[in-house]
């Protein structure tokens, strides 16, 4: 039986799959269709202080290979949270990670402050690059300097480890993750959605009520990949994977690029069950290839 | 909760555009209830990359039928699928038709627009069952788009027909059918699945005679379970107006909590 684990510093996981922010629901979703406490860990949809509507509909395109989104947050806010989700979530015996998002640095602030202290978090996500909440996909991950300000502001208010999630709608992705990394956060993950728009040629109108999207699902995956393997040559901090992984194979390439964990999201979508199928694939590929330890595959990508 | 990756398909009737599939599913099948729906995976690759929602249709033993016009990519794949392929399957998903209370000797009105009538069927089979008069009413803009006639004229309860040209049946909307037909015998209650023009007036006319109905919406979908939020309708819950998800509080509403887009 190969050992799976991987160690993010802050914390070690049983195996390196996580599900993405904002395709697991609050993890209780999905508990028809799995035992969540094989998985690596999980982020639940982000969380903005108070409770949000989300984007008017069409929310959803789907294109070749991949799926637009303008879902817009929609969420249930800290407090209800807090007194309704976490108390079913806080004693599983996997990796809770908690998406943070915030109209400005103030509010990620005070989403930490109100669950920072809480018993079974394990990390906090910083959900700093959504593209579908401002006009023309602005964020803070578009830039080092806002990045550094607001990872840092959140730095000090916590002590819970923190996840800085990037955006890959940006010039120089490396340079963000290092105003991330200087700002003392403890891993980073990426990639966010691609911003993308979809049109309707009978109505000349955008298929999707929002206008732009966030583009993710295998059509996105090797953009994501030779990101993250940049990214992981020029931190020191774990980086975590995301971007259409739908197979183990696709996990595995992320972790040989350099990741030391990955995030499944649309995959999903697709098959509800899909991050325990991934687990499964990846085990099994261990096991074909005699692979004692997974970790030891991390970052092993050699020269062409 | 069922999922049936290898749901075997036994029949596939098709009229141009319209299908009907029958599929083994004793799972899915067993679970299922009226209004719910299915997500369906039409095939392994990465397009189309989600599953589809149909509604289900009927169940017969340890088969459903699916009813769908073909409408896109994946609903053409469906529609080349023969008996003895496999269907990945996904459900029975959301929260289906709530029968009326005391059922028995109720009247219902059950009305379908094209491929709207799909979940009706189901429907009207249950509600027969439980004592309640049945009288469906099953429209469309000609008789080409009413390719299910000879299965509801079959059935034991009362199907009317309307078509736009009039070359089948009542000469009309088949909203407006439902106003002469309630206007001589009151419903107790009415259930509806068709495009937002027909809801849009059929909600006004349960409105005005002040009988209950329910709707069952369609919509795009990421999921199916409530996790990715795409299929939202605005609809008014506890009080307030919000978007609330198709694939888990739905897809059938009170018609009166649905709140349509202005300029509809």
């Amino acid at each position: 039986m190969a050992d799976l684990a991987v160690d993010l510093g802050f914390r070690k996981l049983r195996n390196p799959v996580i599900t993405a922010s904002g395709t697991f629901g609050y993890g209780l979703e999905f508990q028809p269709f799995m035992d969540l406490e094989r998985l690596g860990g999980f982020v639940v949809k982000g969380l903005y202080l108070e409770a949000r509507e989300g984007n008017p509909p069409p929310r959803l395109v789907e294109t070749a290979g991949g799926l637009i989104n303008a879902i817009g947050l929609p969420g249930i806010g800290v407090r209800a949270f807090r007194e309704e989700v976490l108390p079913r979530l806080r004693d599983l015996d996997t990796a809770v990670i908690i998406n943070v998002c915030g109209g400005d640095d103030d509010e990620y602030v005070r989403v930490v402050e109100a669950l920072g202290r809480e018993r079974g978090v394990a990390a906090f996500e910083l959900n700093i690059s959504c593209p579908n909440v401002k006009r023309d996909g602005a964020c803070p991950a578009l830039a080092p300097e806002p990045t550094y300000a607001l990872v840092k502001k959140v730095r000090a208010a916590t002590a819970v480890p923190l996840i800085t999630k990037l955006s890959p709608n940006v010039t120089d992705i490396v340079a963000i993750a290092r105003a991330a990394e200087e700002a003392a956060t403890d891993a980073v993950s990426l990639v966010n959605t691609f911003l993308a728009l979809a049109v309707d040629v009978e109505t000349r109108r955008p298929k999707l009520g929002n206008v732009y999207g966030g583009l993710s699902g295998p059509a996105i995956k090797p953009i994501a990949l030779r990101m993250v393997h940049q990214v992981a040559a020029r931190v020191r901090v774990p980086v975590i994977g995301i971007g259409g992984i739908m197979t183990g194979t696709d996990a595995l390439e992320f972790l040989i690029a350099g990741a030391r964990a990955v995030e499944v999201g649309t995959a999903n979508f697709v098959d509800p069950a899909a991050a325990v199928r991934i687990v499964g694939e990846i085990e099994r590929f261990c096991e074909d290839k005699g692979i004692a330890r997974l970790a030891d595959i991390i970052g092993t990508l050699r020269a062409a | 909760m069922p999922i049936d990756p290898g749901a075997r398909i036994v029949g596939h009737e098709s009229w141009n555009d319209y299908h009907l599939l029958s599929v083994a599913t004793p799972a899915v099948a067993a679970a299922a209830a009226p209004g719910q729906f299915v997500m369906v995976k039409v095939n392994d690759q990465p397009y189309p990359l989600l599953r589809r929602p149909l509604s289900i249709h009927a169940r017969d033993g340890d088969r459903l039928e699916f009813f769908f016009k073909t409408s896109g990519v994946g609903t053409a794949i469906l529609a080349a699928k023969r008996p003895g392929e496999t269907l990945d399957l996904l459900g029975p998903l959301g929260k289906g038709f709530r029968p009326p209370e005391r059922a028995s000797g109720k009247l219902a009105f059950l009305v379908g627009g094209g491929r709207g009538i799909a979940p009706l069927f189901f429907l009207a089979e249950d509600l027969h069952a439980r004592g309640v008069k049945v009288r469906v009413l099953y429209g469309g803009r000609t008789v080409a788009d009413l390719p299910l006639r000879p299965k509801f004229e079959r059935a034991c309860w009362e199907t009317l027909f309307a078509t736009d040209d009039g070359s089948h049946g009542f000469a009309g909307l088949v909203t407006a059918l439902f106003t002469r037909e309630a206007a001589a015998r009151r419903p107790d209650v009415v259930y509806a699945c068709g495009p937002d023009p027909m809801f849009h007036a059929l909600a006004g006319a349960v409105r005005t005679l002040g009988v209950p109905a329910q709707f069952s919406l369609e919509a795009i979908m990421g999921c199916g379970i409530g996790a990715c939020w795409g299929c939202v309708h605005r609809l008014r819950k506890d009080g307030r107006e919000a978007w609330v998800k198709i694939c888990e509080d739905g897809p059938v509403f009170e018609a009166s909590d649905i709140v349509w887009p202005e300029g509809t």
